[in-house]
């Protein structure tokens, strides 16, 4: 049980597939949260930069800057994925930046348990980072849990959005 | 002690120029009445003095205390025909035909320094006679500790279990969204009133606890950018980091003899139990697992810690020796068991259970066959329990509305109160320890 705990993990990391762990993922199965701008499918120009700054107001992936979760999971869906290789490869091009990654849970459970939580989600993006191209000492994890919520209401509307890392650029 | 006071004040003006003095009372309801409880009358106390008579109504701050733990039932006020204020002017007769079983008087006289010297009397209305009394004298300020006192001796005199109403109740305040957030962190007398500012911080404020000796709190600030732990002074507001480590630093509870803390810390890949020396601040590890290994509580021997770890895939609790060794999972009913807090006799386990979407307290007695839950609040959002001293109470945290009210209730659930800040969200409430007189 243990063993294919960890094998399973280690095929989490290694290869970002999801929903290893069957008994945290939720029957319902959720919609992700409505993001401003469309599917980032990348299609950069020839020509493009990727390694100077302002990629990342110009980019429309690199402007996306939160990635979801489900319930109790820590798991990086195909969408979350999408964002953060776009911002590895950012990373990869620019050996300079440096970036905070905020996990953060909805109100459901305690406290810190979600602590733990969002620190599973920001290693996860984490993880999901380095293996696109990213560089660890690029990469600082920060869990608030469930204390910094960007809504307040009791409902999967608003936890959804609450159940997030933010990925925040302390260096561009 | 008058620097102690000094800063109090200091304290109180602070919160005074930040927000409306009424947002800072707590409302109180009591949401759910018992029969059995022992019928018990409260005077008003006689006010003997020569000066101003005192602007806190003694009785009734005792009274208060009586209802909010389901034990007992006090006659209301309106009911009170005669007002005895000394042994001799009580007729027993008359109590009984209000079917009373005690009756508490007392007269409040001037202490010649400037406060005042108040005395009670308990009479057993069955046995007609008086079975117990005292005095206390103190400052105007100190009255409504001085009624929890009175009310501490009856309790004791009565169910032979020390009082836990001359106690103190930390919590943390929240307001705004993000990126806007003001996070308080409070302490107030255990029926909610005289609240006091500790620290403020525009990040998270986390996890109170209360040392032993009721002097000191230890508790989790984001105020340098991560979770940091800090040991703070209340008499005086100094204050020292001793856990600021890569990745989480959460969860602080002191050991029984105040020495060490138990953490969780996560700086070695994911969270695991810690335990750290105060003095040293030397840390030893205790669990090594992948699992989120988080909250540990003391047992009141010092021997064992319970923690909640999510290794079977849920949050679950578990126990392990102090000195370490393999853990073994204790909650064994319900998906999601998490949070505990434990009652002075280490029998009776206070945890949030989840179902669902439904977080309820559950009361594990490990007294009865081979252990059995009761919930003791309807969810569905309830976290953080915490057990009074005495054990005869318990005060958690909810949300209504849209925001975080705390909650103190009985033991056995029958009877539970609500204490709402009237503006803002309030959580994570612990119980502090007996006062040190």
């Amino acid at each position: 049980m243990n063993l294919a705990i960890r094998i399973c993990l280690a095929t989490l990391l290694a290869f970002g597939l999801v929903a290893c762990k069957k008994d945290t993922v939720r029957d319902e199965v959720i919609a992700p949260p409505p993001v401003d701008t469309p599917a980032p499918v990348e299609t950069a120009p020839a020509g493009d930069d990727w390694s100077d700054p302002s990629a990342l107001d110009r980019i429309p992936c690199l402007r996306q800057r939160v990635v979801y979760f489900e319930f109790d999971t820590s798991n990086i869906g195909s969408e979350a994925r999408e964002i953060l290789s776009c911002h590895a490869r950012y990373l990869s091009n620019r050996p300079e930046a440096r970036v905070t990654l905020e996990g953060h849970a909805d109100e459901r459970g305690s406290r810190e348990y979600n602590l733990g939580l969002g620190e599973r989600r920001g290693n996860g993006a984490r993880d999901a980072l380095t293996t696109s191209g990213g560089s660890a000492n690029q990469l600082t994890v920060v869990s608030y849990g469930e204390e910094r919520p960007t809504c307040t209401s009791s409902d999967e509307s608003c936890w959804q959005q609450n159940r997030r890392v933010e990925i925040v650029y302390n260096v561009r | 002690m008058p620097m102690k006071n000094r800063l109090l004040a200091v304290f109180a003006l602070v919160i005074a120029f930040a927000f409306p003095v009424s947002a800072q009372e707590l409302e109180i309801d009591i949401v759910d009445g018992t029969a059995s409880a022992l019928p018990i009358a409260v005077v008003p106390f006689a006010h003997e003095g020569a000066g101003l008579p005192p602007h806190v109504d003694v009785a009734q701050v005792i009274g208060a205390d009586f209802n909010r733990t389901g034990q007992f039932r006090t006659l209301a006020r309106g009911d009170v025909v005669e007002f005895p204020a000394r042994e001799g002017e009580v007729s027993f007769a008359t109590w009984r035909l209000l079917k009373q079983d005690y009756l508490v008087i007392g007269r409040i006289a001037d202490s010649g320094d400037g406060g005042y010297r108040v005395e009670f009397d308990l009479m057993d209305i069955g046995r007609g006679q008086r079975v117990h009394g005292g005095a206390f004298v103190g400052r105007a300020t100190e009255l409504r500790g001085i009624a929890h006192r009175v009310a501490d001796a009856v309790y004791e005199h009565i169910f032979q279990v020390p009082g836990a109403f001359w106690t103190r109740i930390a919590y943390v305040t929240a307001r705004g969204v993000a990126p806007d957030f003001e996070y308080a962190l409070m302490v107030a007398d255990s029926d909610g009133y005289n609240p006091q500012l500790v620290v403020r911080s525009r990040e998270p404020l986390m996890s109170p606890t209360w040392a032993p000796d009721g002097r000191r709190l230890a508790y989790v600030s984001f105020e340098r950018g991560n979770s940091a732990i800090y040991i703070q002074d209340l008499a005086t507001g100094s204050r020292e980091i001793v856990s600021a480590s890569p990745g989480i630093n959460g969860a602080p509870a002191f050991s029984p003899d105040g020495s060490k803390l138990a953490v969780s810390l996560s700086r070695t890949g994911n969270p695991e139990i810690f335990i750290l020396d105060i003095a040293s601040r030397q840390t030893t590890q205790l669990t090594r697992h992948w699992s989120i290994d988080t909250e540990p509580h003391w047992l009141p021997d010092g021997q064992s810690i319970l923690f909640t770890s999510d290794r079977a895939g849920k949050p679950q609790i578990y126990q392990i020796a102090a000195s370490g060794g393999e853990a073994s999972r204790l909650s064994m009913q319900g998906d999601y068991n998490a949070r505990v807090s434990v009652a002075y006799d280490g029998q009776r386990l206070a945890m949030v259970q989840g179902s669902g979407n439904v977080y309820r307290i559950a009361v594990l007695d490990r007294t009865i066959g081979r252990g059995e839950y009761r919930l003791i609040s309807p969810g569905r959002m309830d976290e953080s329990p915490s057990f009074a001293p005495n054990a005869s109470m318990l005060i958690y945290a909810t949300r209504e509305g849209g925001r975080g009210v705390l909650y103190s209730v009985s033991t056995d659930g029958r009877v539970r109160q609500r204490l709402v800040l009237a503006d803002g969200d309030v959580r994570e409430p612990a119980w502090g320890p007996y006062r040190q007189r």
